[in-house]
């Protein structure tokens, strides 16, 4: 098995450049069903066409408010939702058009950490047993060589081998979300979504569960798209930023330039509303306060969806949908949808 | 601006459960002066809202229990005082916003209904006194079009609007303490910040005492005049807020400060995490509760629960070593705290 993690991790770094997933006019909407007959009425387009690469050994962050779609998008990225449209390029492969039992044996190497760690582990099932299920499932070795995989695994997420046979209840929330890490890796995944996987967290465990994702993406070299409402912890983790808003994606770039030079006027008012915990610093921020709520997904505003809240909307800003268009360097790409983002360039 | 409103004095709560005691809240005092802002910052299982809970009797009882305190509001101790006379205390003299708002406000009620009914209970308003006085309280807290939403249901309303009523309600009785139990957490940082911004107006307007519960002390920078960190059931660290971010004088504040992300980091810079896990509270404490993941850890540590005293001007911390770290001196201790 070890073998096997490092051939994998020499092939990647050889070539770490290349695309590992290829995202192109994603949609996901919901059926609002209404009446006796249950007849459809609307859609709720959580996901509304978006489009993006994920490179191979980065960390894509997927940020924005609930209720955006960034759940959404990476659930059916795994086609843990059927997409509406679109295509999920892996590594060559259109995943939508894979049938289930194709779909099933591709998904050893596309695995999930999930938000909760408390109801995401079952009760009823000892660690071990939670930790080699994704082994039953793939048909990967026998009863010893999983026993030896899941101590393997155990160790490698910072819990002592010892835990196979106690049953979640026994472990703190850090220790539960360590837990579905390892569940994650026990099939050698070269993709990992992670879904919030520190929120329901305790601030001084956050930080463990992040240097933990950290070092195991740059020893068994996974690629992450990690999806959050939290853009402090994002910038830890990220190589690159993707920022969602009512199912579109209105920002995307290198961390640094998303969050030194935030080219939307959403992001620059979800990196002001940051608290820092500093008085001092605090004191002297200039709030760009939003007014009013996130809109309904299922009657988005015309034209730019956020332009209601928008400071600088004109407009054109409720007549036409912005571009997705980049106002980086062709080397570094960094893409904006906003009819009024040059002048923050 | 000195006049003390509420005085806890070492307070006391536990759980009995079947599986033992749980040593809940180990004994904290502390003051609130009239229209001065404090926030209890701690982790799940710190005891900040078990502690403020208590000061209403507002636990389950049992299994829990308030062993000994003394809570001691305009001049009577609210822990003496009967269920009768406590109903007049709670919502009217210290209120409370909850932590949830989708589910601290009733589902089967109207909005209107459940923000009159207590200013009826405890202004002794009629019905239209009272409505015209919820019409106020919505329009001040920024929920449009009050008149007519006063018939609508919570689910009608999203979570930041639903905080905005919860705090109207909260004032409407002008309590004067006002305890916000993470009033943001379950709110998105775009709201977060409105509903910030929003108590802050109100604080300044009306001129009330505020407690605020929070596990994030970045959200606390801005908001509070004095901060009390918490852990395991103990006060670590209290101080005005700017001598505790500059003069940090306990390890557990300095850890939670640390593990935080700085939005203004240089490029791959790590996080530095306090290792371990939160502490058991079914041991009797008898030993400092954050020795077992603390970095400068020493023998003594093991031996005694270290007192809160006094370092710095208002600033109070519960280590062996408060000194030696406030002033920086400090070498580490050798070996790491036991980690996971």
């Amino acid at each position: 098995m070890s073998q096997t993690i490092e051939k994998q991790a020499f092939i990647e770094t050889a070539s770490s450049d290349d695309v590992i997933i290829k995202i192109r006019g994603l949609k996901k909407y919901f059926p609002i069903k209404r009446g006796v007959l249950r007849r459809k009425v609307g859609d709720i387009k959580a996901v509304d066409d978006i489009s993006f690469d994920i490179k191979r050994g980065e960390t894509l962050g997927l940020v924005g408010e609930s209720g955006c779609g960034k759940s959404t998008a990476g659930r059916t990225i795994l086609r843990l939702h059927e997409p509406t449209d679109g295509q999920v390029d892996f590594n060559g492969r259109d995943l939508t058009d894979l049938s289930k039992s194709e779909m099933r044996h591709a998904r050893r190497d596309l695995q999930m950490i999930f938000q909760d760690p408390y109801s995401s582990l079952n009760p009823r099932m000892t660690v071990g047993s939670i930790i080699a299920e994704p082994l039953v499932i793939h048909g990967i070795g026998d009863s010893k060589s999983r026993k030896k995989r899941v101590k393997d695994l155990l160790e490698l997420v910072g819990l002592n081998p010892y835990y196979v046979t106690r049953y979640p209840h026994e472990f703190s929330g850090g220790q539960r979300q360590r837990i579905g890490i390892a569940r994650a890796l026990a099939t050698n995944p070269s993709f990992i979504v992670a879904d919030e996987p520190i929120s329901a967290l305790d601030v001084s465990i956050q930080a463990q569960v992040v240097n933990l994702l950290d070092d195991l993406k740059k020893e068994l070299g996974l690629t992450y798209l990690f999806i959050a409402h939290d853009l402090s912890m994002v910038r830890y983790i990220s190589d690159r930023v993707a920022v969602m808003y009512l199912g579109k994606i209105v920002e995307l770039g290198s961390r640094d330039d998303v969050y030194e030079h935030p080219l939307h006027p959403y992001t620059q008012a979800l990196l002001s509303a940051i608290p820092m915990p500093d008085p001092e610093l605090e004191g002297k921020r200039q709030r760009i306060i939003l007014e009013g709520d996130v809109p309904s997904p299922a009657n988005p505003p015309k034209g730019c969806r956020f332009h209601p809240r928008c400071g600088y909307a004109t407009d054109i800003c409720s007549q036409e949908d912005p571009e997705f268009r980049n106002l980086g360097t062709s080397d570094q790409p960094h893409m904006v949808a906003c009819h009024h983002a040059d002048q923050f360039v | 601006m000195s006049n003390t409103i509420l005085e806890v004095r070492d307070l006391v709560t536990r759980f009995y459960t079947e599986e033992g005691i749980v040593y809940a809240v180990n004994g904290i005092s502390y003051n609130l002066d009239e229209g001065e802002s404090m926030a209890i910052v701690g982790e799940s299982g710190s005891g900040k809202s078990v502690s403020v809970l208590s000061l209403m009797k507002l636990i389950p009882i049992p299994p829990g229990k308030i062993v000994q305190g003394e809570v001691i509001l305009n001049g009577r101790d609210l822990l003496q005082l009967s269920n009768e006379e406590l109903y007049n205390v709670r919502g009217n003299e210290i209120a409370m916003i909850f932590q949830d708002p989708m589910t601290s406000l009733n589902p089967v009620l109207t909005i209107g209904l459940q923000m009159t009914e207590a200013m009826q209970l405890h202004l002794g308003m009629t019905k239209e006194q009272a409505t015209a006085r919820a019409v106020e309280l919505l329009e001040l807290v920024g929920v449009g079009n009050a008149e007519d939403r006063l018939n609508d249901y919570p689910h009608q309303f999203s979570g930041g609007q639903n905080q905005r009523i919860g705090i109207a309600m909260g004032l409407s009785c002008n309590p004067s303490v006002l305890i916000a139990d993470e009033p943001t957490t379950a709110l998105d940082v775009t709201i977060q910040a409105q509903i910030m911004e929003l108590v802050l107006k109100l604080k300044e307007q009306l001129g009330m005492s505020i407690i605020w519960i929070t596990h994030d002390l970045g959200v606390v920078a801005n908001l509070v005049e004095k901060v009390i960190v918490m852990y395991s059931g103990f006060i670590v660290e209290s101080a005005p807020v700017n001598e505790l971010y500059k003069h940090t004088s306990h390890p557990y504040t300095k850890g939670l400060l640390e593990s935080l992300p700085q939005l203004a980091a240089q490029k791959n810079e790590r996080l530095t995490p306090i290792p371990g896990n939160p502490p058991d509270q079914t041991q009797e404490p008898s030993h400092c509760a954050f020795a077992p993941r603390c970095r400068y850890v020493i023998d003594h540590c093991w031996e005694a629960i270290p007192p809160l005293e006094s370092i710095g001007p208002d600033h109070f911390s519960a280590c062996w070593r408060s000194q030696e770290i406030r002033s920086g001196l400090t070498i580490e201790a050798q070996t790491e705290g036991s980690a996971a």
